[in-house]
Protein backbone atom coordinates (compact mmCIF):
# COMPACT_ATOMS: atom_id res chain seq x y z
CA UNK A 1 0.00 0.00 0.00
CA UNK A 2 3.24 2.29 0.51
CA UNK A 3 4.28 2.49 -3.25
CA UNK A 4 3.00 6.08 -4.36
CA UNK A 5 4.48 6.04 -8.03
CA UNK A 6 6.44 3.63 -10.61
CA UNK A 7 7.77 4.69 -13.30
CA UNK A 8 9.86 2.48 -16.02
CA UNK A 9 11.97 4.31 -18.53
CA UNK A 10 12.35 1.61 -21.38
CA UNK A 11 14.79 4.05 -23.32
CA UNK A 12 17.53 3.77 -19.91
CA UNK A 13 15.89 0.62 -18.71
CA UNK A 14 15.49 2.00 -15.41
CA UNK A 15 12.76 1.72 -12.78
CA UNK A 16 12.19 4.52 -10.46
CA UNK A 17 9.98 3.64 -7.34
CA UNK A 18 8.58 6.33 -4.88
CA UNK A 19 7.22 4.44 -1.12
CA UNK A 20 6.13 6.26 1.70
CA UNK A 21 6.38 4.42 5.22
CA UNK A 22 4.88 5.96 8.67
CA UNK A 23 8.16 5.71 10.24
CA UNK A 24 11.26 8.44 10.96
CA UNK A 25 14.14 8.27 8.13
CA UNK A 26 16.36 6.70 10.81
CA UNK A 27 14.23 3.88 11.03
CA UNK A 28 14.07 3.48 7.42
CA UNK A 29 17.58 3.40 7.05
CA UNK A 30 18.11 0.97 9.81
CA UNK A 31 16.47 -1.58 7.55
CA UNK A 32 19.06 -1.00 4.79
CA UNK A 33 21.62 -0.69 7.98
CA UNK A 34 21.16 -3.47 9.69
CA UNK A 35 22.12 -7.04 8.21
CA UNK A 36 19.89 -9.06 10.51
CA UNK A 37 16.91 -6.09 9.38
CA UNK A 38 18.05 -6.40 5.81
CA UNK A 39 18.09 -10.30 5.25
CA UNK A 40 13.91 -9.71 6.53
CA UNK A 41 12.69 -8.05 3.47
CA UNK A 42 15.85 -7.97 0.43
CA UNK A 43 14.69 -11.44 -0.48
CA UNK A 44 11.09 -12.69 -1.28
CA UNK A 45 9.61 -15.32 1.06
CA UNK A 46 10.69 -18.15 -0.84
CA UNK A 47 14.35 -17.15 -1.58
CA UNK A 48 15.10 -15.73 2.01
CA UNK A 49 18.56 -14.15 2.04
CA UNK A 50 21.11 -14.02 4.58
CA UNK A 51 23.74 -11.51 4.94
CA UNK A 52 26.95 -12.21 5.06
CA UNK A 53 29.45 -9.22 4.87
CA UNK A 54 27.69 -6.13 5.41
CA UNK A 55 30.56 -3.13 4.48
CA UNK A 56 27.83 -0.03 3.59
CA UNK A 57 31.32 2.45 3.01
CA UNK A 58 32.22 3.75 -0.44
CA UNK A 59 33.68 0.87 -2.16
CA UNK A 60 32.66 -1.80 0.41
CA UNK A 61 30.73 -4.76 0.06
CA UNK A 62 27.59 -6.56 1.05
CA UNK A 63 27.15 -10.22 -0.18
CA UNK A 64 24.60 -12.54 0.46
CA UNK A 65 22.92 -15.83 -0.19
CA UNK A 66 19.00 -16.72 -1.03
CA UNK A 67 18.22 -20.03 -0.66
CA UNK A 68 15.13 -21.46 -2.38
CA UNK A 69 12.31 -23.80 -1.97
CA UNK A 70 14.83 -26.74 -2.96
CA UNK A 71 17.51 -25.75 -0.86
CA UNK A 72 18.90 -24.00 -4.70
CA UNK A 73 21.20 -21.25 -3.36
CA UNK A 74 21.95 -17.96 -5.33
CA UNK A 75 24.90 -15.65 -4.45
CA UNK A 76 24.40 -12.13 -4.63
CA UNK A 77 26.44 -8.86 -3.75
CA UNK A 78 26.34 -5.19 -4.15
CA UNK A 79 29.26 -2.81 -4.64
CA UNK A 80 28.50 0.48 -2.62
CA UNK A 81 29.10 3.54 -4.58
CA UNK A 82 28.16 5.95 -2.29
CA UNK A 83 26.50 6.11 1.15
CA UNK A 84 25.29 9.32 3.06
CA UNK A 85 23.74 7.57 6.49
CA UNK A 86 20.69 8.30 6.95
CA UNK A 87 19.66 9.45 3.41
CA UNK A 88 21.10 8.20 0.51
CA UNK A 89 22.95 5.15 -0.62
CA UNK A 90 23.91 3.60 -4.35
CA UNK A 91 25.38 0.33 -5.21
CA UNK A 92 25.91 -1.86 -7.76
CA UNK A 93 23.74 -5.04 -7.48
CA UNK A 94 24.93 -8.38 -9.33
CA UNK A 95 24.79 -11.98 -8.92
CA UNK A 96 27.89 -14.21 -8.52
CA UNK A 97 28.80 -17.92 -8.97
CA UNK A 98 28.48 -20.34 -6.11
CA UNK A 99 32.45 -19.67 -5.04
CA UNK A 100 31.52 -15.98 -4.78
CA UNK A 101 32.89 -14.83 -8.09
CA UNK A 102 30.62 -11.75 -9.75
CA UNK A 103 28.48 -13.54 -12.60
CA UNK A 104 29.53 -12.41 -16.12
CA UNK A 105 26.49 -14.01 -17.62
CA UNK A 106 23.85 -12.06 -15.41
CA UNK A 107 22.81 -8.58 -15.48
CA UNK A 108 23.93 -6.03 -12.69
CA UNK A 109 21.54 -3.33 -11.81
CA UNK A 110 22.67 -0.34 -10.30
CA UNK A 111 20.48 1.36 -7.23
CA UNK A 112 20.33 4.25 -5.63
CA UNK A 113 17.64 5.16 -2.86
CA UNK A 114 17.11 8.42 -1.35
CA UNK A 115 15.50 9.17 2.12
CA UNK A 116 13.54 12.18 3.18
CA UNK A 117 11.84 12.91 5.74
CA UNK A 118 8.00 12.96 4.32
CA UNK A 119 5.28 15.00 6.81
CA UNK A 120 5.77 12.32 9.67
CA UNK A 121 6.88 9.37 7.68
CA UNK A 122 9.69 8.79 5.21
CA UNK A 123 9.79 9.36 1.46
CA UNK A 124 12.04 6.83 -0.03
CA UNK A 125 13.09 6.96 -3.41
CA UNK A 126 13.81 3.83 -5.56
CA UNK A 127 16.01 4.08 -8.54
CA UNK A 128 17.12 0.72 -10.43
CA UNK A 129 19.15 0.79 -14.03
CA UNK A 130 19.95 -2.29 -15.93
CA UNK A 131 23.64 -2.06 -16.89
CA UNK A 132 25.27 -2.80 -20.11
CA UNK A 133 27.80 -5.45 -20.77
CA UNK A 134 30.28 -3.30 -20.95
CA UNK A 135 29.31 -1.90 -17.57
CA UNK A 136 29.67 -5.23 -16.38
CA UNK A 137 32.54 -6.39 -18.01
CA UNK A 138 34.61 -3.36 -16.28
CA UNK A 139 33.08 -4.06 -12.94
CA UNK A 140 34.20 -7.83 -13.13
CA UNK A 141 38.05 -6.74 -14.41
CA UNK A 142 38.64 -3.57 -12.31
CA UNK A 143 35.81 -3.25 -9.81
CA UNK A 144 35.65 -6.11 -7.22
CA UNK A 145 39.32 -6.69 -5.73
CA UNK A 146 39.73 -2.57 -5.97
CA UNK A 147 36.55 -2.39 -3.99
CA UNK A 148 37.84 -5.09 -1.35
CA UNK A 149 41.10 -3.10 -1.34
CA UNK A 150 39.80 -0.24 -0.72
CA UNK A 151 37.57 -1.62 2.19
CA UNK A 152 40.36 -2.88 3.81
CA UNK A 153 42.20 0.79 3.71
CA UNK A 154 39.58 2.08 5.18
CA UNK A 155 39.39 -0.30 8.12
CA UNK A 156 43.30 0.12 8.56
CA UNK A 157 42.36 4.17 8.99
CA UNK A 158 39.71 3.30 11.65
CA UNK A 159 41.87 1.51 13.34
CA UNK A 160 45.43 3.69 13.52
CA UNK A 161 43.16 7.00 13.49
CA UNK B 1 15.87 -11.00 -9.94
CA UNK B 2 15.94 -15.27 -9.87
CA UNK B 3 13.65 -14.86 -12.06
CA UNK B 4 15.86 -13.74 -14.84
CA UNK B 5 17.85 -16.89 -14.65
CA UNK B 6 17.37 -19.18 -16.74
CA UNK B 7 17.34 -16.64 -19.63
CA UNK B 8 20.27 -14.38 -18.72
CA UNK B 9 23.12 -14.22 -21.51
CA UNK B 10 20.77 -13.37 -24.25
CA UNK B 11 19.21 -10.76 -21.50
CA UNK B 12 22.46 -8.98 -21.22
CA UNK B 13 22.70 -8.97 -24.75
CA UNK B 14 19.21 -7.70 -25.12
CA UNK B 15 20.06 -4.83 -22.80
CA UNK B 16 23.45 -3.59 -24.02
CA UNK B 17 21.75 -3.87 -27.68
CA UNK B 18 18.68 -1.13 -26.10
CA UNK B 19 22.00 0.41 -24.69
CA UNK B 20 22.20 3.07 -27.79
CA UNK B 21 20.21 5.78 -29.04
CA UNK B 22 21.11 4.87 -32.55
CA UNK B 23 20.11 1.41 -31.99
CA UNK B 24 16.78 2.52 -30.41
CA UNK B 25 16.02 4.70 -32.95
CA UNK B 26 16.42 1.52 -35.59
CA UNK B 27 13.72 -0.43 -33.37
CA UNK B 28 11.59 2.23 -33.77
CA UNK B 29 12.00 3.33 -37.32
CA UNK B 30 11.72 -0.52 -38.37
CA UNK B 31 8.04 -1.69 -36.77
CA UNK B 32 6.52 -1.98 -40.26
CA UNK B 33 9.28 -3.67 -42.19
CA UNK B 34 9.66 -2.15 -44.58
CA UNK B 35 13.21 -0.35 -44.72
CA UNK B 36 16.54 -1.91 -46.21
CA UNK B 37 19.73 -1.14 -44.60
CA UNK B 38 20.85 1.42 -46.93
CA UNK B 39 17.74 3.34 -46.66
CA UNK B 40 18.32 3.25 -42.63
CA UNK B 41 21.89 4.66 -43.75
CA UNK B 42 20.91 7.53 -44.95
CA UNK B 43 18.73 8.47 -42.24
CA UNK B 44 21.72 8.88 -40.21
CA UNK B 45 24.59 11.27 -39.57
CA UNK B 46 26.82 8.25 -39.85
CA UNK B 47 28.27 5.77 -42.18
CA UNK B 48 26.37 2.64 -44.24
CA UNK B 49 29.03 0.40 -41.86
CA UNK B 50 28.38 1.86 -38.90
CA UNK B 51 24.92 1.53 -39.68
CA UNK B 52 25.21 -1.96 -40.64
CA UNK B 53 26.98 -2.47 -37.21
CA UNK B 54 24.42 -1.34 -35.42
CA UNK B 55 21.93 -3.49 -37.22
CA UNK B 56 24.05 -6.64 -36.82
CA UNK B 57 24.18 -6.19 -32.90
CA UNK B 58 20.47 -5.61 -32.98
CA UNK B 59 20.38 -9.02 -35.23
CA UNK B 60 22.21 -10.77 -32.68
CA UNK B 61 20.25 -9.84 -29.71
CA UNK B 62 17.21 -10.78 -31.43
CA UNK B 63 15.31 -7.43 -31.76
CA UNK B 64 15.64 -7.28 -35.49
CA UNK B 65 15.92 -10.03 -38.22
CA UNK B 66 16.70 -9.38 -41.86
CA UNK B 67 14.58 -10.42 -45.19
CA UNK B 68 15.84 -10.84 -48.77
CA UNK B 69 13.52 -8.09 -51.02
CA UNK B 70 15.19 -8.43 -54.52
CA UNK B 71 18.66 -6.55 -54.11
CA UNK B 72 17.98 -5.59 -50.69
CA UNK B 73 17.91 -6.85 -47.06
CA UNK B 74 15.01 -5.23 -45.14
CA UNK B 75 14.93 -4.84 -41.34
CA UNK B 76 12.24 -5.95 -39.01
CA UNK B 77 11.54 -5.14 -35.51
CA UNK B 78 10.79 -8.35 -33.38
CA UNK B 79 8.26 -7.39 -31.14
CA UNK B 80 8.90 -10.51 -28.57
CA UNK B 81 12.48 -9.41 -27.98
CA UNK B 82 11.21 -5.99 -27.29
CA UNK B 83 8.37 -7.01 -24.85
CA UNK B 84 11.44 -9.05 -22.83
CA UNK B 85 12.97 -6.12 -22.22
CA UNK B 86 10.02 -4.84 -20.89
CA UNK B 87 9.41 -7.85 -19.16
CA UNK B 88 12.83 -7.15 -17.16
CA UNK B 89 11.69 -4.06 -16.00
CA UNK B 90 8.26 -5.46 -15.21
CA UNK B 91 9.71 -8.25 -13.04
CA UNK B 92 12.38 -5.64 -11.11
CA UNK B 93 8.88 -3.84 -10.87
CA UNK B 94 7.36 -6.81 -8.73
CA UNK B 95 10.30 -7.42 -6.79
CA UNK B 96 10.78 -3.88 -5.73
CA UNK B 97 7.02 -4.05 -4.75
CA UNK B 98 7.50 -7.08 -2.72
CA UNK B 99 10.67 -5.36 -1.22
CA UNK B 100 8.40 -2.19 -0.08
CA UNK B 101 5.50 -4.33 1.06
CA UNK B 102 8.07 -6.13 3.73
CA UNK B 103 10.08 -3.40 4.69
CA UNK B 104 6.45 -1.81 5.83
CA UNK B 105 5.52 -4.77 7.52
CA UNK B 106 8.84 -4.74 9.50
CA UNK B 107 8.37 -1.27 10.61
CA UNK B 108 4.66 -2.10 11.84
CA UNK B 109 6.20 -5.27 13.41
CA UNK B 110 8.65 -3.54 15.61
CA UNK B 111 7.12 0.72 16.59
CA UNK B 112 9.90 1.43 19.10
CA UNK B 113 13.40 1.25 17.67
CA UNK B 114 16.07 1.39 20.09
CA UNK B 115 19.33 2.38 18.32
CA UNK B 116 17.65 5.62 17.15
CA UNK B 117 18.87 8.79 18.11
CA UNK B 118 16.12 11.26 18.38
CA UNK B 119 19.00 14.00 19.70
CA UNK B 120 20.77 14.09 15.75
CA UNK B 121 17.81 15.35 13.91
CA UNK B 122 15.73 17.94 15.79
CA UNK B 123 13.64 18.96 13.01
CA UNK B 124 11.98 15.69 13.27
CA UNK B 125 8.88 15.70 15.46
CA UNK B 126 10.05 13.86 18.73
CA UNK B 127 6.70 11.63 19.55
CA UNK B 128 6.16 8.43 17.21
CA UNK B 129 4.98 8.58 13.87
CA UNK B 130 1.03 8.06 13.20
CA UNK B 131 -1.29 5.44 11.97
Amino acid sequence: MSVTSVDKDFDSLTLTLIADFAAPVERVWELWADPRRLERWWGPPTYPATVEDHDLTAGGEVTYVMTGPEGDRHRGWWRVTSVAPPTSLEFTDGFADPDGTPSTTMPTTTVSVRLTAHGEGTRMEIRSAFDTREQMDQLVTMGMEEGLKLAVGQMDDLLTG
Amino acid sequence: MVSHQGDSGSLDRLFHALADTTRRDILRRCVHGDLSVSQLAAAYPMSFAAVQKHVTVLERAGLVSKRRHGREQLVLTEPEAVARARQALDDLDTLWRGRVARMSGLLAQEPQHPRTNPGTHEHRPKEGPER
